[in-house]
């Protein structure tokens, strides 16, 4: 398989002026990771599936990540300590079955975690993404643009609020029950 | 009198015993649970009922898909908020004299995935339990034990109040209240409330 | 309460009037759908035209849990996903920590894993086929034939690990323990009758009239459809597509086993049944090698560090090729303790979305077939 470096000069070839960067990977496993724009992300997920060199034609796990703003250690030199971006982020593993290779991982990422929640969706692309990015705006609250069916999946529809995200309160302090 | 009339009588094909117990001996030996399973301890259930255990020794073989057949439901799983109101719904419709056994640790209190916001802290919240079976997932031979004392139970109860086995509550429809979903919890009457801490700890 | 679903079908034409669609909510409490379930079915005579999953109702919030709890806490918690398999959800979770945190594994450690994963694929795929014939009308008969010989694989993990179902036996860097005196000699005995079993399985079923005539044709699902619906596991093969994780990832020791892959013609229900019996088979094979040449050694890591286990800030997905299909864990490490985020990559959710396009213009009888085929487990459809 190419690595993840080679496959973002040749999005980068395909699509000029959408920006792909690479997220490096601080674990052992060490596998970089792309980060998308939402506004092209469908058409580059269509060539990623389609390219007969990469023919990424299996979206195996669609995930959601909350990552809340957090006050980050300064590093040195700098006068304070500073906070990190907040966002929701989707993370997609692709495989390919036709040629055996894989996994690439891609990222889209939120504006922040209150307005600005919709990302583009990639069930057009891979049909597998259908139920888990659903589970994604259920527990986490991204808002699919594109998805044939946006609507809960685990929880009851009047459920208010989204229980993932990391400052969710639930009806009642669990620790309370002895 | 003769203290132990029924050795005279037996030989001769005699038989004798009070309504009340050949009533229940008739029931206890012939539970028909409702097919109701839930999560992993289903499967324990299962097996309950496959050859090796055998709960057909007890009568209690023949599962019945609908509650209006059954007089068992024994909840094996854990009963989640969003399932909650089916349960009480089929409890509901299971007609009278009807028993509930709670099986395992998510039916008794929620068990191990207690801390969640969708779990609810054990069925009897909503439904009232005549056994407890602890266990994650309770062997099949601990279900047997748990419906052995049921049947002991069943054989201890009385054809008139107050020992009678209806359990109807005094409210006018004669259900017990079903759930219903609200923003984060369940809202409506409950049972019993879930325990709170001492005020000293 | 539940919304509707998204758009209705058109009338057919030159309908007479008063000729209604009928709604059927199937489940969640149903004899076949093998958990809390719920499909929305709309019916036109027996015929459906649309169906529509409700899932949520055994949603246990396991992802929410673990982010409290330390890495080694949520082993437990991974038993009781796929509750019929606990060893390979085990082995999955172990499997994805020991990428986050570079862990190595013993050998012979290995080899148990393989040899419990092959044993539970034999009791899934052995329950499978006596749920899926429960289904189809033979009440109870396989069932008990197929729950025999899980009782002596279950005595097998009970002897192993102290517990029937939720085994809790694998641990990232290894296993808790190592065999007990005599367990290889047991399994090997267990494997041999299996064999004989699965032959008297096959005469009584394999060529029933009713099996064949009620699961031919049923359920068909083209091969690119799997794939651009992330269809894994004995579904896909069944529909031609040559995929098995054990072949192309191949984790574990699964290099050094002699094993075929079987697949399927049509992509019915038949050929999902018949590629899980040859599975059993070569798991059988599988079996025979791992038995013969497991060695001697340690079987946890010395340097593995159990408790309070701090992986680097970063992410690993790990993947096995458990019974149903691909199981995934994605962890996300932020170096606390705790992980950051727990992702269960479910194969049954993912095998349920080709569903209503498998069911369309057959009957509701099929349905219930249908569903039976592709093998789901609440517990892990919903976590």
């Amino acid at each position: 398989m190419p690595t993840p470096e080679q496959i973002k000069e040749r999005i980068a070839a395909a699509f000029p002026g959408a920006p792909v960067e690479l997220v490096p990977n601080g674990s052992p496993a060490g596998q970089p990771s792309l980060l998308l724009e939402p506004g092209r992300a469908r058409d580059i997920a269509r060539f990623l599936r389609d390219d007969p060199e990469l023919r990424f034609d299996y979206a195996s796990n669609v995930t959601g990540v909350d990552w809340p703003e957090r006050l980050e250690k300064p590093k040195p030199g700098e006068p304070a300590a500073r906070k990190t971006p907040a966002f929701l982020e989707a993370v997609y593993h692709l495989y390919s079955m036709a040629l055996g290779h894989g996994p690439l991982v891609i990222r889209l990422r939120t504006g922040d975690r209150a307005a600005h929640v919709t990302l583009p969706s990639l069930t057009p692309v891979w049909r597998s993404c259908e139920f888990q990015e659903r589970e994604i705006f259920d527990l986490f609250g991204i808002i699919f643009d594109g998805h044939p069916d946006l609507r809960r999946l685990l929880m009851w529809d009047n459920f208010a609020g989204h229980p993932m995200r990391k400052d969710y309160a639930p009806a009642r302090d669990p620790e309370a029950e002895p | 009198m003769n203290p132990h009339p029924q050795n005279d009588l037996s030989p001769h094909g005699i038989v004798l015993t009070t309504i009340e117990d050949l009533y229940n001996w008739g029931r206890k030996n012939s539970l028909w649970p409702l097919q109701f399973g839930l999560a992993c301890c289903a499967i324990e259930m299962i097996a309950a009922s496959m050859a090796r255990f055998d709960m057909a020794r007890f009568g209690a073989e023949v599962f019945r898909p609908s509650p209006r057949q059954a007089d068992l439901m024994i909840v094996s799983g854990t009963v989640t908020k969003k399932m909650a109101p089916q349960v009480v719904r089929l409890f509901n419709q299971m007609p009278e004299p009807k028993y509930v056994i709670a099986m395992g640790a998510c039916a008794i209190c929620g068990g191990p995935f207690r801390d969640g916001y969708n779990v609810l802290q054990g069925i009897d919240l909503y439904i009232p339990v005549d056994v407890y079976i602890p266990g994650c997932p309770p062997r099949p031979e601990a279900l047997l034990e748990g419906l052995i004392h049921l049947q002991e139970k069943i054989a201890r109860q009385r054809l008139a109040a107050p020992g009678c086995p209806t359990r109807l509550p005094e409210s006018a429809s004669g259900e017990f209240p079903v759930p219903q979903f609200g923003a984060h919890d369940l809202v409506g009457p409950r049972l019993r409330q879930p325990r709170t801490p001492d005020a000293n700890s | 309460m539940i919304a509707p679903p998204p758009e209705l079908p058109p009338r057919p034409a030159g309908d007479p009037p008063g000729h209604d669609l009928l709604e059927v909510a199937l489940g969640p409490h149903h004899p076949s759908t093998h958990g809390v379930f719920r499909m929305n079915v709309i019916l036109d005579g027996e015929t459906v035209v649309k169906l529509t999953p409700v899932f949520g109702y055994l949603h246990r919030n396991h992802e929410k849990i673990a982010e409290h709890n330390s890495y080694l806490a949520a082993i437990p918690y991974t038993d009781r996903l796929d509750y019929i398999c606990s060893m390979t959800n085990n082995w999955a979770y172990v499997l994805s920590v020991e990428k986050l945190a570079a862990l190595a594994v013993p050998e012979r450690a290995e080899y148990i894993r393989v040899i419990v994963g092959e044993l539970t694929r034999l009791l899934n795929h052995a329950c499978l086929a006596g749920f899926l014939l429960q289904d189809m009308g033979a009440l109870g008969t396989p069932l008990m034939y197929a729950f025999r010989e899980r009782e002596k694989i279950l005595d097998l993990f009970e002897s192993l690990s102290g517990s029937r179902m939720m085994c809790n036996y694998l641990r990232f860097g290894g296993c808790r323990c190592d065999l007990p005196p005599g367990w290889l000699k047991q399994a090997a005995g267990v494997v041999a009758g299996f064999g004989p079993f699965l032959d008297h399985f096959e005469a009584l079923l394999s060529e029933n009239e009713i099996l064949r005539a009620r699961s031919q044709g049923v359920g068909v699902l083209p091969p690119d459809l799997a794939v651009n619906a992330g269809v894994t596991g004995p579904g896909l093969r069944a529909s031609g597509v040559n995929y098995d994780i054990r072949k192309v990832d191949q984790y574990g020791l699964y290099k050094r086993f002699n094993f075929r892959v079987p697949l399927g013609g049509q992509g019915d229900v038949f050929d999902r049944y018949m590629v899980r019996i040859l599975e059993m088979r070569e798991s059988l094979k599988i079996l025979d090698q791992a038995l013969r040449d497991i060695p001697n050694g340690p079987v946890m890591d010395p340097k593995a560090r159990l408790r309070n286990l701090r992986p680097k800030p970063g992410e690993a997905y790990g993947r096995i090729e458990s019974p149903k299909g691909e199981l995934g864990f994605y962890l996300v490490s932020d170096g606390g303790p705790n992980p950051w985020r727990y992702r269960v990559r479910p194969p049954s959710l993912v095998n349920l979305t080709v569903l209503e396009d498998m069911c369309l213009g057959h009957s509701i009888a099929d349905v219930v077939i249908i569903l039976g085929s592709i093998d789901i487990v609440l517990g892990e459809v919903d976590r």
